[in-house]
C-alpha cells in the first residue's frame, strides 16, 4: 500500500503523465468527433466506429508507461528509489500497478468520451446505443486493454532502460510489426493470430462482423473474447516477470 | 547562518547510543567487483567503527564509488560481502532510517520540487511528513523547496541530496566525494557539517581523492589504490608514516653505514656531505647504526608533502583539486 502511494507521488509530480493523459484523451475523443461529425448521412455510425482512435491512444499509453520507468534511469532516481526500497520486485510491481490504474482511467474516460461525442454528433438514425454485452466490451474494454498495455510498457521500459529505445521498440512492434507479419509467406497468418495486440482486438470487437468502413480491421484471432483477454494479460504478466528477474540481477 | 544552531536530530530526546566497539557499522569482507575486463575492486576488506568519521581515500578510479554502491546494494559484488550493522543492505527494514547516503547530487528528477522528492522518500520509509520540512531547514533549502530541482545549482542539489540522507535521522551517513565541484564556501559548509554529524555521535563514511581534505575531516582512514586496500589506520598515524619519505644521515663511517643499510634492503643516495636513505624509517636506521656501533652526526626524517606521500603509497596519479 505504501509503495503504491510512493509511486503515485512520483508519477504525478512530473509533467509527462499529465501530458500523455491529455493527448490520449484528445486523440481518442477527437477522432470520434471527426469521424462521426463529418460522416455522410448514409454512413453507418456504430459503437465500433466511435472507437476509431483507440490504437492511437494505445500508442500514447505505451509512451506514458515506458517513460514512467525509463526517466528514473535517465535521471538516476532509480538509485534513490532502490536506496529507499531495496526490494526491487516490489518497486516494479507497485509502479506497474499505479501506471496500469492510470491507463485504465484514461482508457475509460477516452472510450466513453468518444462514445458520448459520437452520440451527440451522429445522425439520429445511427445505432450507437450500448445494446449488448459485445457493445459494452467494445467501449469499457478499452481501459482494460490500456491497463495491460501499460504493464507491458513498464516491463519493456525496465528491460531497455532508455526512453528512446523502449518507446521505439513498443511503437514499432505495436504499430508496424504486427501488421506486417501476415505478409510472411505461408506461416505469417498463423503467427499473426497469436500476436498480442491482434488478440486484444479480438477481446474488444469479439466476433462482430463489419465492413471496411466500420473502423480498424477486425482481429484474426481464433480465441473467444474471454480467452483473448486472458491471453493478452498472460503476455503482460510474462513480460513483467522477465523484467523483474532482469532488474533484480543487474546493477542499478 | 542560523541553521548552524539547529540540531539535526528528529526530536529533542533523540540520542545515538554507541554500540559496542565490536559491532562494526560497515564491514567489507573480500569485496570484489569486476566490470567486464576492469577489476574495479579487488578482495577489499575493511571496517568502519561506530562514532568515527572514516575517510575512504584513494585516487580517481581506485574503486571508491563502486565500493559504496556495493555497500548500498545498488551494485552486486562479484565476490565477497558488504554489510551495514551486520546485515546486507536489502535486509534493513526502512533502510533510510539506518543509513543516509549521498553518492551523486543529481539523483533527482529535474521537474520535481525538492519537497516532492523528499516527500516520496519519506513516505517510502514511514518517516513523518514534518521531517521533510525539518531537513529542508537544516540544509537551508526552505525558500526554494517548491521550485523544480532542475533549476538548482550544484551546491543546492548537493544540499538536497544531504537533506535526503538526513531524512531518516540515520546513525550512519555515507558521502561520495561530497566537496567535488563545490566552491570554497560550499566546501567550508560541508566540512563544518561533517564535524557536526560526528559531534552528534553519528558514524560517517566519506570518500575523497584528496588526503589534505580527509586530514581535516576524518579521524580514521581506509586507503585504497587500484581497488585494493593500502592501509587502514588512524588519520594521524597515516599522515605521520606517509610523510616520512626518507632519512638524512651524516656519519664519519659512511662507507660501513651504506653497506649495512643496503644489507637491510634500504636504498642510499649521496647528498652533500651525507646520505639520504629511503625505504627505512629513522628509527630503523638509528637502531641499525647502534647495533654496528656506527657514530651518527645527523639522523633527520625528511617530510614530504601529504599529496606526494599519498601518491607514492597508492602508486597512481592523484588529481589535484583546483583550490
Ligand atoms: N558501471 C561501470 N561499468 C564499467 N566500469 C566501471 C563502472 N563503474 C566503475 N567502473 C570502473 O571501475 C573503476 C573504479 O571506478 P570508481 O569506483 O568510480 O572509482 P573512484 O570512485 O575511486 O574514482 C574505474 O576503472 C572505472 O572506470
Ligand atoms: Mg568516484
Amino acid at each position: 500500500m505504501t509503495l503504491l502511494a510512493v509511486e503515485r507521488i512520483k508519477l504525478f509530480t512530473t509533467r509527462s503523465p499529465w501530458w500523455c493523459a491529455a493527448v490520449a484523451l484528445a486523440i481518442v475523443i477527437g477522432f470520434a468527433a471527426l469521424i462521426t461529425g463529418t460522416a455522410p448521412s448514409d454512413f453507418p455510425v456504430t459503437v465500433r466506429t466511435s472507437q476509431f482512435g483507440y490504437s492511437f491512444g494505445l500508442a500514447v499509453i505505451m509512451v506514458l508507461a515506458a517513460l514512467s520507468i525509463t526517466t528514473e534511469y535517465r535521471f538516476g532516481t532509480i538509485k534513490s528509489t532502490f536506496l529507499a526500497v531495496p526490494n526491487r520486485p516490489a518497486v516494479l510491481l507497485a509502479k506497474t500497478g499505479v501506471v496500469a490504474l492510470v491507463a485504465l482511467v484514461i482508457g475509460e474516460l477516452a472510450a466513453f468520451g468518444a462514445l458520448g461525442v459520437s452520440t451527440l454528433l451522429a445522425p439520429s438514425s445511427a445505432d450507437i446505443a450500448l445494446n449488448s454485452a459485445a457493445d459494452w466490451r467494445q467501449v469499457a474494454g478499452v481501459g482494460v486493454v490500456y491497463a495491460l498495455t501499460a504493464a507491458m510498457g513498464v516491463a519493456v521500459g525496465a528491460m531497455v532502460r532508455h526512453s528512446a529505445g523502449a518507446i521505439s521498440l513498443l511503437l514499432i512492434y505495436g504499430m508496424v510489426v504486427e501488421s506486417l507479419v501476415p505478409l510472411i509467406p505461408r506461416v505469417g497468418e498463423d503467427i499473426h493470430k497469436w500476436l498480442s495486440f491482434n488478440v486484444a482486438e479480438k477481446f474488444l470487437s469479439g466476433g462482430a462482423a463489419g465492413g471496411v468502413a466500420d473502423g480498424p480491421p477486425l482481429s484474426t484471432s481464433t480465441l473467444s473474447p474471454g480467452w483473448a483477454l486472458a491471453y493478452f494479460a498472460g503476455v503482460a504478466a510474462v513480460l513483467l516477470a522477465v523484467a523483474i528477474v532482469i532488474t533484480r540481477r543487474r546493477d542499478a | 547562518m542560523t541553521r548552524d544552531c539547529q540540531s539535526m536530530a528528529a526530536g529533542p530526546h533523540h540520542k545515538h547510543h554507541r554500540p559496542d566497539k565490536g559491532d562494526f557499522m560497515i564491514e567489507a569482507k573480500g569485496l570484489t567487483k569486476r566490470y567486464g575486463d576492469t577489476l574495479a575492486v579487488n578482495d577489499l576488506s575493511f571496517q568502519v567503527r561506530p562514532g568515527t568519521v572514516t575517510g575512504f581515500l584513494g585516487p580517481n578510479g581506485a574503486g571508491k564509488s563502486t565500493t559504496m554502491r556495493m555497500i548500498l546494494g545498488l551494485d552486486k559484488p562479484t565476490r565477497g560481502t558488504a554489510t551495514v550493522k551486520g546485515k546486507h543492505y536489502h535486509e534493513l527494514k526502512q533502510p533510510l532510517r539506518t543509513v543516509g547516503a549521498l553518492l551523486e547530487a543529481r539523483w533527482v528528477h529535474p521537474n520535481r520540487s525538492a519537497r516532492s522528492h523528499l516527500t516520496w522518500l519519506a513516505k517510502a520509509n514511514g518517516i513523518p511528513k514534518r521531517r521533510v520540512d525539518e531537513v529542508l531547514d537544516i540544509v537551508g533549502l526552505t525558500s526554494v523547496a517548491n521550485k523544480r530541482a532542475g533549476g538548482y545549482s550544484l551546491g543546492m542539489s548537493q544540499r538536497l541530496g544531504i537533506a535526503g540522507a538526513l531524512l531518516g535521522d540515520p546513525e550512519i551517513l555515507m558521502f561520495d566525494e561530497p566537496v567535488n565541484g563545490l566552491d570554497p564556501e560550499g566546501i567550508l559548509w560541508m566540512r563544518k557539517f561533517m564535524h557536526r554529524l560526528a559531534d552528534e555521535g553519528r558514524t560517517v563514511f566519506v570518500s575523497s581523492h584528496l588526503l589534505s581534505e580527509m586530514s581535516l575531516t576524518a579521524n580514521e582512514l581506509v586507503v585504497i589504490g587500484k581497488g585494493e586496500l593500502v592501509a587502514q589506520r588512524s588519520t594521524a598515524d597515516f599522515v605521520a608514516r606517509a610523510t616520512e619519505q626518507a632519512v638524512r644521515v651524516r656519519s664519519p663511517q659512511l662507507a660501513l653505514l651504506k653497506d649495512v643499510i643496503a644489507g637491510e634492503g634500504g636504498t642510499v643516495r649521496d647528498e652533500d656531505d651525507g646520505i639520504v636513505v629511503s625505504g627505512m624509517d629513522s628509527e630503523s636506521v638509528g637502531e641499525l647504526a647502534a647495533k654496528h656501533s656506527i657514530v651518527l652526526h645527523e639522523l633527520s626524517p625528511q617530510l614530504g608533502s601529504l599529496e606526494q606521500a599519498f601518491m607514492s603509497l597508492t602508486g597512481d596519479a592523484v588529481e589535484y583539486a583546483t583550490q
